[in-house]
């Protein structure tokens, strides 16, 4: 069905862009995507559940990050939890097929899509796709619509609805401003005691990821997800089962922006369609008005 | 001897059971807005990190735009396709569409997180943000609404700007002023005409090009590519119902008699626009292979059987049938069932139908959310009473006189 409604899209597409002259093809977002863009590889196999990622997130960003010692409590995980504005990133717990006394923990933040839904959806160009892979927030111009929020296809960005001033849009931001504009590792990759969490260039973590599918395909679930993922993303997993057991949604690898920004531009490119449908009303307008003196 | 029906203002006692009702709905609706102003979003809404949108987007906003359809596809029959045996309904098209489009803007603000920010929007836009466009279309559209508007401010204080006092010597110059805009509106109406209804064509349109972005989250039964279509033709569909019944409800409400002449041309446009937008609708269906979603009863299934069936299948039936056309109940109802249709489709679209991977907490539009919504729609209710018995908007039949007005909306009548 999403087959048959990609090839839909296209067709629309392609007769949109002949009617409003092909010269004018470039209807996808400035790319400013670097080969050299950082990402981050989870091996959610490595992963140990101990949330130091956690508590160093929260106090980077300078959040309550409470007592160090509480956050060995592995309770948290008889609930899902999914970010929000106090915690840019929580780790999960999902039942291992492999293993029933052993749970897989996962850990959740913005994935950094390269192609984000949240830059394309927002209003006021908040939201920005940086070259290094980050996609960060900019608080001066937001306006605090939500509609990032609505188009997030991993369900991401939280808002700050106790607040009747000035609330933010929360979201990891890949520690851009601190640490990975600089070339240094996020903060939840430094406190990470097992490594399960690297550091890198995407391109790079891709080579690493398939390598260790390849020597260990028992370990591994033979899939690197989010690298092809609504069109790629900045951070990548591997897991030992399959990822929809691991609490990823099931996503195509079209761009999450899909259909709306060729439709949008189809509708938009050069004014060609709102004028002429502004000179057809007029010419009927007009024609009338002659009928209507001959009349008289 | 022929009739001829000319715009007056409305001379009646503004009090009424039904106004005081309002009165104390708009209060509750001021006491919310308070709070919500005062101690922000999460203090009224049950919105949350799940639902970033609630009715105030799904009903103030989405459903308020499509039930403003009335303006610009009563102007574009009057003005551009040359009826003017519609003349009489224009005014108060006109009129309902601005005060529409004026509380979508208010809806607006109070779901903005920063709405002291919405100045933002026309000079940080981002091009390839569909909510951008709609921005955009609306406020022009909205201060191209005033515009169509203003003749009638011209026509009621023309010649009658009698300011008291220190501000007496104003009088003049401010007569002055209104002829000379009247003038300039007669001389350049047809080109905001003409603006209006691109500008609501292309809005209409995009505000179903919104949820696409949100892919798989919106459920299938609404989720689809031609959703902009259908969005603008439900929107031409549900224009000429909302005037026969807002022309229906103000006739009862101020003891005129009902036009029901015109009403019963006018009405015979909207079973054909029903028509194409229902052959669309179950079109799409087909095509996507989405009524395998009807065979499971869930929410999803029965909200758009019920969308379907009450706000569309049956009032085409009821719009093709003579005896609707006749009765002026029939007529009513037939008209409501289309407004509510379109009303659900918008909130289905926007709340009903999405529904995000990870749910923690449920929504349900909280007492505070529901007491606002309410509470604006009082108001604007209120201000159209308010404004017909100011300005020269609904007509009142005449003798003798000849109405041969060059626009209808345009002030002095030649």
């Amino acid at each position: 069905m999403s087959q048959s409604r990609r090839n839909f899209l296209k067709a629309m597409g392609a007769a949109s862009l002949t009617a409003v002259g092909a010269k004018n093809a470039k209807a996808t977002p400035k790319n400013v995507l670097s080969d050299d863009r950082f990402g981050v590889l989870v091996d959610t196999t490595v992963c140990i559940g101990c949330r130091q990622c956690e508590y160093a997130c929260k106090v980077e960003h300078d959040l309550p990050a409470g007592n160090i010692d509480d956050y060995s409590d592995r309770s948290v995980f008889e609930h899902m939890r999914r970010p929000d504005h106090t915690a840019l990133t929580v780790v999960n717990g999902y039942p291992s097929e492999k293993d029933k006394q052993q749970q897989v923990t996962v850990k959740v933040q913005c994935m950094h899509c390269d192609h984000p839904a949240c830059v394309s959806a927002c209003i006021v160009g908040a939201i920005s796709k940086q070259e290094n892979g980050a996609v960060i927030w900019d608080e001066s111009r937001c306006i605090g619509c939500r509609y990032c929020m609505v188009a997030c296809p991993f369900q991401i960005p939280a808002f700050e609805y106790h607040k009747a001033i000035e609330p933010k849009i929360m979201k990891c931001d890949l520690c851009y401003e601190t640490r990975t504009s600089k070339g240094q590792p996020p903060a939840c990759v430094e406190a990470c005691p097992t490594e399960a969490l690297i550091f890198g260039k995407r391109y790079e973590l891709i080579q690493i990821a398939h390598e260790r599918i390849r020597k260990n395909p028992d370990r591994y679930y033979d899939h690197v997800f989010g690298e092809h993922e609504v069109g790629g993303t900045s951070w990548l997993y591997l897991g030992s089962q399959d990822f929809s057991k691991l609490g990823f949604p099931d996503l195509g690898t079209k761009p999450a922006p899909g259909a709306t920004e060729p439709i949008q531009h189809a509708i938009f490119k050069f004014f060609v369609p709102p004028v002429a449908l502004y000179a057809l009303l007029g010419g009927i307008m007009w024609l009338g008005k002659q009928n209507r003196e001959e009349e008289e | 001897m022929e009739k001829y029906y000319k715009p007056q203002p409305i001379k009646r006692p503004f009090l009424s059971k039904g106004v005081i009702v309002l009165l104390i709905l708009a209060a509750n609706g001021i006491v919310w807005s308070i709070l919500r102003f005062g101690f922000g979003l999460g203090a009224v809404t049950n919105l949350n990190n799940q639902y970033p949108w609630g009715i105030w987007i799904g009903l103030d906003v989405a459903a308020g735009v499509a039930l403003a359809a009335g303006g610009f596809t009563t102007s574009a029959l009057v003005h551009i396709f040359y009826r003017e045996d519609f003349h009489v309904l224009v005014r108060p098209a006109i009129m309902t569409a601005m005060l529409g489009y004026t509380f979508v803007a208010i809806g607006v603000m109070f779901d903005l997180g920063r709405y002291y920010n919405v100045w933002h929007v026309p000079i940080m836009g981002n091009s390839n943000s569909v909510l951008f466009e709609v921005g955009i279309c609306v406020m022009t559209y909205l201060a191209t609404l005033y515009v169509e508007f203003f003749p009638i401010v011209c026509e009621r204080f023309i010649g009658r700007v009698h300011l008291k006092g220190a501000l007496k010597f104003l009088n003049k110059p401010i007569d002055g002023l209104l002829r000379f805009i009247d003038s300039f509106l007669g001389k350049t109406m047809f080109f905001f005409i003409i603006l209006g209804v691109v500008l609501s064509c292309l809005h209409q349109s995009s505000l179903g090009t919104l949820m696409l972005i949100a892919g798989p989250k919106v459920h299938p039964l609404w989720q689809t590519p031609v959703s902009p279509l259908l969005f603008l033709l439900s929107a031409f569909s549900v224009g000429f119902p909302m005037v026969i019944m807002e022309s229906l409800t103000a006739s009862r409400s101020l003891g005129l008699k009902p036009e029901m002449d015109v009403l019963r041309k006018f009405a015979r446009f909207v079973g054909p626009l029903l028509g194409v937008y229902l052959a669309f609708k179950l079109g799409d269906m087909v095509i996507r292979g989405t009524y395998v979603y009807l065979n499971e009863i869930n929410i999803y299934s029965i909200m758009w059987v019920i969308e379907m069936l009450f706000g569309v299948i049956i009032p085409v039936r009821m719009f093709f049938w003579d005896k609707v056309l006749r009765s002026r109940t029939l007529l009513y109802t037939a008209s409501l069932m289309i407004i509510l249709g379109v009303a659900l489709n918008r909130f289905n679209v926007f709340v009903i139908a999405y529904k995000p991977p990870y749910i923690l907490q449920k929504y349900w539009p909280s007492i505070g959310e529901i007491s606002i919504t309410i509470g604006l729609i009082s108001i604007e209710i209120l201000l159209y009473r308010a404004l017909v018995m100011i300005f020269p908007v609904i007509s009142v039949p005449l003798k003798g006189v000849s109405a041969k007005a060059k626009y209808a909306i345009r002030g002095v009548l030649q």
